[in-house]
């Protein structure tokens, strides 16, 4: 048993920790929210010659990382910082689904920064369900709606599932092509994401699946109980912070007991939700990673949920204006629950997958 | 015990269904129900209805213009009007200011001000909060120093609320700096148009512009708008306070937003079925129409014992703290009820966006408002006040 990170994985949290801290200020995260594309062309560029979207790929495919562990450290610096680029959606789910096809000038692209995807998988009336896909592929042309899809408009090109025959495929879908609308939208939380509907769009097989989908959903998972993890840390850290320095009644609010044993509660369960993730990031490619990743996105969920609340009722009414920091990470740990499937559709999974 | 309304109130409740279904124009109960902001119009227009009906200033008394009802009928109509998706009624002039010149404002400042709050010729806000003094509100220090026939005020407020669209306000100022904190304050009124207000936005979480900051350099107010007597504020404020206690608990608001609940997932599916059939979150809904209903009962239980003439202590506080949670849980239904549809920001301050976000639930931003219903627990006295003050009363010996 060893919980330390590995020397290069140090220094990868190190060097983001850093770079995050001096570039990704409140003020600069406000301007991007405010901003019409909803994400910093250049904070882009710079993760990528950081390292940080190589770090989410194999040696193989082109990267130096790629496993559980280096995800998770990635993630949660983004969290941290509250990041509203999107890597997991672009860089991560986009990427590897790639990789998983061989197209690996188009990921050697997607590591350098110059490529940006979107991963169209869910439908209007699919909400967490994985094999709900009624968009329908007939001779590689695609017809259907896909919901919420993230970073749709920037992406060069899509990836989207959907049903030949009885087999869900994934195709590659270029932004230009015939009958492919996207009506973006911004995001409570940061971000843009999209409708997009598909009339007799032309797409290519990538040769992919829904196990094929499924594998990177579970990477997908880690990195998003990691990103919660990250901004949880934010939220409690902020809290400990304005409970120590806040005064009313003459003495700093941190004194009052009701308070104090609140933020107690939240820093011992911080541990669970990290010990979670750890065991996210650790199992993912196990052959009972399902029932690993659910426990831990069920446990993010009910922990953030908690977390994100608490902070802003110690906080007070600060905490509810926009541009104060705890607000927009507050919306990041909530909205995490919605991504992937929520607490309560984790914890059906995790009921099915210890019953068998 | 009997739980059922009399005739009487039961021939009340059909007068108030009757007039909600005639009277409430259709665009701005659509607007309530899906959580979209109302103008100012919107709101006056609104005013203009219920006072024309002479159902505006609901509890004042009938020498003041107002409607005189009973607790119960205030709560017939609070739960009506939720049902029927008609806005709130601005409490700040009605159930705030107004209460407090009757009971200890001149007859002039009566006879000038009242019939203003009923026709709206005024709008008010309310001057308590400051940036150091939240629940301990007696720590403000916002100056108001005698000169001549005005006062000279200084400081700053904050969280006021709708102080956008206010001609005048009501605030606390510190008119004795040497004074033990709570004897040296004061209850003045002041015009928003004088030179040295400035009101700044403070934008909230979900991207609503409902809160303001409101600030004053050498603003001049004639002293003539100095409620009761000089440093007795605070007990003027605690008056206000303790005065509008029914609806605290924010029943109707809680029993239209469980029914949004069920018809969302109703409409969403799970796995193949309606969300409403999975058990999971099925008990999560049971669960709080539960304390709801029990809620409920307690709030009629507190609002009977008003209507025999008891003042509610306690009991206030305690629908306060259990109302916001209830609140509060619904507003986690409903986001957790539209799954991944939480995400977008439908806020009326991105231009058009609404009309981009197909809406599968016609939901409204479910999300938003529960970002924004956190403040539930937070205004009016936190939930750790209330708390304070629950224990203090039952426990330090001080209470019955």
């Amino acid at each position: 048993m060893n919980f330390n990170l590995t020397e290069e994985r140090q220094m990868l949290q190190d060097t983001l920790r850093r770079y995050l801290r001096e570039q990704y200020g409140t003020a600069r995260r406000n301007e991007i929210l405010g901003s019409d594309t909803g994400f910093s062309p250049d904070i882009w560029a710079e993760l990528a010659e950081l390292g940080v979207l190589g770090a989410l790929f194999t040696e193989d495919m082109g990267g130096f990382g790629g496993a559980g562990f280096d995800i998770a450290v990635v993630f949660e610096e983004l969290g941290r910082a509250g990041v509203v680029e999107p890597v997991l959606d672009s860089a991560l789910m986009g990427g590897r689904l790639l990789a998983a096809a061989g197209k690996t000038d188009l990921v050697e692209q997607v590591i350098g920064g110059a490529l940006h995807l979107a991963v169209a998988h869910a439908e209007p009336d699919s909400r967490y369900d994985l094999d709900h896909v009624n968009t329908t592929a007939t001779d590689n042309t695609l017809t259907g709606r896909k919901a919420v899809v993230m970073n749709a408009e920037a992406a060069e090109h899509l990836i989207i599932s959907a049903k030949d025959g009885d087999r869900i495929a994934l195709y590659l879908v270029d932004k230009g092509a015939a009958g492919l609308d996207i009506q973006g939208y911004p995001l409570l939380a940061g971000g843009r994401a999209a409708e997009v509907t598909l009339e007799n769009t032309p797409g290519t097989p990538l040769g992919l699946t829904l196990g094929d989908y499924e594998a990177t959903w579970r990477l997908a998972l880690v990195a998003q109980c990691a990103e919660a993890l990250g901004a949880m840390e934010t939220a409690t850290a902020q809290t400990q912070d304005y409970l120590m320095t806040r005064k009313q009644f003459g003495r700093p609010i941190g004194t009052f007991q009701a308070l104090a044993h609140r933020m107690s509660d939240l820093l011992i369960e911080l541990e669970q939700a990290r010990s979670a993730v750890i065991n996210a990031a650790g199992h993912v490619t196990d052959t009972d990673a399902d029932l690993h990743l659910s426990a831990s996105k069920n446990l993010i969920g009910r922990i953030g949920r908690l977390v994100a609340e608490e902070a802003i009722q110690m906080h007070g009414g600060i905490a509810m204006t926009q541009e104060y920091e705890l607000a927009h990470i507050a919306k990041r740990i909530i909205m995490a629950d919605h991504r992937f499937g929520d607490t309560d559709y984790h914890l059906e999974r995790f009921i099915a997958l210890s019953a068998a | 015990m009997d739980l059922s309304y009399s005739p009487e109130e039961q021939a009340f409740q059909a007068e108030v269904r009757q007039f909600l279904a005639d009277e409430l124009p259709g665009d701005i109960a659509d607007k309530v129900r899906l959580d979209t902001d109302l103008t100012k119009d919107d709101m006056e227009r609104w005013h203009a209805i219920l006072n024309n009906r002479g159902w505006l200033a609901q509890n004042w008394p009938a020498e003041f213009g107002g409607a005189e009802w009973s607790a119960v009928q205030r709560h017939i109509y609070d739960t009506e009007a939720a049902d029927a998706n008609a806005p709130r009624i601005v409490p700040f002039g009605l159930s705030m200011l107004g209460p407090v010149l009757q009971k200890f404002g001149s007859k002039e400042q009566q006879d000038h001000w009242l019939p203003r709050i009923l026709d709206g010729t005024d709008w008010w806000c309310q001057g308590y909060s400051e940036p150091g003094a939240g629940s301990d509100l007696a720590s403000l220090k916002t100056k108001a120093v005698r000169d001549g026939d005005h006062y000279i005020v200084n400081g700053q407020k904050t969280w006021t609320t709708l102080g956008q669209f206010a001609n005048m306000i009501f605030c606390l100022v510190r008119t004795d700096a040497d004074a033990k904190q709570q004897e040296g304050i004061s209850f003045l009124l002041i015009d928003m148009d004088t030179p040295g207000v400035e009101v700044r936005p403070i934008i909230l979480l979900d991207g609503c512009h409902e809160v303001n900051e409101v600030w004053f350099t050498d603003v001049r107010v004639p002293v003539a708008n100095l409620v009761g007597e000089e440093n007795k504020g605070w007990t003027y404020a605690k008056y206000l306070l303790t005065h509008e206690r029914t609806g605290l608990g924010g029943v109707g608001f809680s029993q239209a937003g469980l029914k949004t609940v069920k018809r969302i997932a109703k409409t969403a599916n799970h796995n193949g079925k309606p969300l409403i059939e999975n058990p999971h979150f099925a008990a999560r809904v049971a669960q709080v129409e539960i304390d709801l209903r029990a809620m409920a009962t307690t709030n009629l239980r507190i609002i009977s014992q008003a209507a025999a003439g008891e003042a509610p202590g306690l009991e206030a506080s305690m629908l306060k703290v259990k109302g916001s949670i209830i609140r509060q849980e619904i507003n986690d239904l409903a986001r957790r009820a539209v799954g991944p549809y939480a995400m977008p920001f439908a806020s009326e301050a991105v231009e058009g966006a609404n009309d981009r976000i197909p809406d599968p639930f016609d939901a409204g931003p479910v999300a938003g408002q529960y970002f924004n219903n956190r403040k539930l627990s937070i205004f009016g006295g936190s939930n750790e006040i209330q708390r304070g003050i629950i224990a203090k009363v039952t426990m330090s010996g001080g209470g019955k």
